[in-house]
């Protein structure tokens, strides 16, 4: 269809105006980041009070606000706890939703699954504040307020989204794939594991882009959760550094700069399949 | 049972029993905490309904869910119109189209505390010396210092962010509208607005639900940029109903009263999620 599609279309010219217009667009994506990183170069006595003051590129292009940045921030342990605890939530994520997308996608027909389906699937109304103040008691009582309990937590909260994606994938692949393996004498735990798990492969990608985006980014979970342990994500670190060094604007967008880098690094690499990625999951 | 069906409960019993204790039981306790007067710690009675009736007389909590909807139906407004504009000229004979739309997604991955930190300089200093350059009065005071223009401010930086993710979706429903459609309508004398409108429009309708719901939903949660925005001033204008529940809740020592804020939170989002469902699919069309 598509390809049908865009045979028609490059028998017709380039709609130069639209062109132009989608370009300049860019600017206002553009503008931001550019300001981010101007500022970040910049030395304190380089701010003026007037536009040029921040908008000018800097004098010389020094790297000490980010040395100073990473330092205030203790970069490298902050940027590996967000690793940790995004890896494993997306390493876990695509295990077990897959598993429970399994079980209950196969057994739709019987009332109980059914149930549990609609039972899961119901908690993605289910906003983070309402259950923030409980779970800070129950993590705390259960000594799971640490990097431990917040993974846990995000395998719970992104369930409800990723049982739907994986009971919706599985709808495609057909049946008679399990039993033949049946016939072979392979056992249900061996048939998903062999047969279907690696089948599954572009709805993983799926779960995996958005777990990654939405743990990546969140703000709410960690601040509520590891406050007062020592262990910080990059997101609570800007967050700290701002009630602390709010003032110097240079060393605070080094930091920022700093943060947002590792998500843009990553995003240029795999572009297609993030895109892609959230596409499914916002369409299926 | 056989070992298939034996198989299949090992592996979910365990599912929904993480599920049940970190999620059903959460909001469980929750509802049960809306009950009494816990400051978060400390001894607590039970106060029945209290916290409820106190929460509609109370003028802090009014003004938060005033503040929500109104920010969450501006910005959906106001995403939807651009992200559909931005879609069709996306998916026009344009040249580049992959690199644009690559470009045009970038601020749906950024970390949205971050982003509202960048945007906070932006409105605090550079906003106010281009005021103050072009003799602007309006412009020349930071928006985020008048408690009339935050709002609006929050809902640029949010909107900022927000419209690459919406514009994805209607590009993939504009890329689902066959051509052979748009031509038969063009013998129809079916051009411009006309055509968006009795073609295009009805025929991407499904992608204009999910929008819908999940921009409304997604505003009325709003917290990360009003934390590095406005911290919810100036004098509480911008405090949204979650930012008011973390903020007077867990670090206010209102703990109960604001789970009775959070459970009328809940229901609402149901609600509105519900409702909007119910309406969007009445009217969507089928090719």
């Amino acid at each position: 269809m598509s390809r049908r599609k865009s045979a028609v279309r490059a028998g017709r010219p380039t709609n130069i105006p639209v062109t132009i217009l989608m370009i300049l667009g860019t600017l206002t994506v553009f503008f931001p980041l550019y300001m981010t990183v101007i500022i970040a170069f910049k030395q304190p006595s380089e701010m003026t009070n007037d536009v040029a003051g921040a908008l000018t590129p800097p004098s010389t292009w020094s790297f000490e606000n980010f040395a100073e940045a990473m330092r205030i921030t203790d970069f490298w342990h902050t940027l590996g706890n967000s690793l940790l605890i995004t890896g494993c939530t997306v390493l876990l994520a695509i295990l077990i939703h897959s598993l429970a997308g399994y079980a209950i996608g196969r057994n739709m027909q019987k009332r109980g699954y059914k149930f549990l389906y609609f039972y899961i699937v119901s908690g993605m109304f289910v906003p983070f504040a309402i259950l923030m103040l409980p779970l800070v008691k129950q993590t705390a009582m259960l000594g799971l307020a640490n990097r431990l309990g917040v993974i846990i937590l995000y395998v719970v909260f992104y369930l409800p989204i990723n049982l739907m994606l994986y009971v919706g994938y599985l709808k495609s692949i057909p049946l008679s794939l399990e039993e033949a393996a049946s016939i072979d004498g392979a056992s249900t735990w061996m048939t998903y594991w062999r047969v279907i798990f690696p089948l599954m492969k572009p709805m993983h990608a799926t779960v995996a882009v958005l777990t990654a985006l939405g743990t990546w980014n969140d703000v709410m979970m960690p601040l509520v959760m590891l406050s007062g342990t020592g262990q910080n994500t990059l997101p609570i670190a800007q967050l700290n550094f701002q009630t602390q060094f709010g003032t110097n604007y240079n060393l605070a967008f080094a930091s920022y700069l700093l943060a947002l880098i590792p998500i843009i690094i990553f995003y240029i690499i795999c572009q297609k399949q993030i895109i892609k990625g959230v596409v499914n999951g916002a369409v299926k | 049972m056989d070992s298939r069906s034996k198989t299949f409960l090992c592996i979910i019993i365990p599912i929904v029993l993480l599920f049940f204790i970190f999620n059903t039981l959460a909001l469980i306790q929750g509802f049960g905490y809306s009950l009494t007067n816990f400051r978060g710690y400390g001894s607590f009675d039970f106060v029945g309904l209290r916290n409820y009736i106190d929460l509609f007389t109370d003028p802090r909590v009014g003004r938060s869910y005033l503040f929500t909807f109104g920010f969450a139906v501006a910005c959906t407004i106001l995403v939807n119109i651009i992200s559909m504009l931005l879609a069709m000229g996306l998916t026009s004979r344009i040249k580049g189209k992959s690199a644009l739309r690559a470009i045009y997604f970038l601020p749906n991955i950024l970390g949205a505390l971050v982003i509202g930190y960048v945007f906070n300089f932006f409105y605090t200093y550079i906003l106010p010396a281009i005021g103050e350059a072009i003799h602007s009065g309006f412009l020349s005071h930071s928006l985020l210092a008048n408690p009339k223009t935050a709002w609006f401010a929050l809902v640029i930086c949010v909107a900022w962010q927000s419209i690459a993710m919406n514009t994805l979706i209607y590009i993939s429903g504009l890329q689902n509208v066959p051509e052979d459609v748009y031509e038969a309508g063009a013998i129809d004398g079916a051009t411009g607005f006309k055509r968006f409108r009795n073609i295009t429009f009805p025929l991407i309708m499904p992608y204009f639900t999910i929008n819908m719901v999940l921009s409304m939903k997604n505003y009325l949660m709003v917290f990360d940029q009003v934390v590095s925005l406005t911290g919810g001033g100036p004098a509480q204008s911008t405090e949204s109903i979650s930012y008011l529940i973390y903020n007077n809740g867990l670090k206010g020592g209102a703990f109960g009263f604001q789970s009775a804020n959070a459970v009328v939170f809940f229901l609402l989002i149901v609600v509105v999620s519900v409702v909007q469902m119910k309406i969007l699919s009445r009217r969507e069309e089928q090719l």
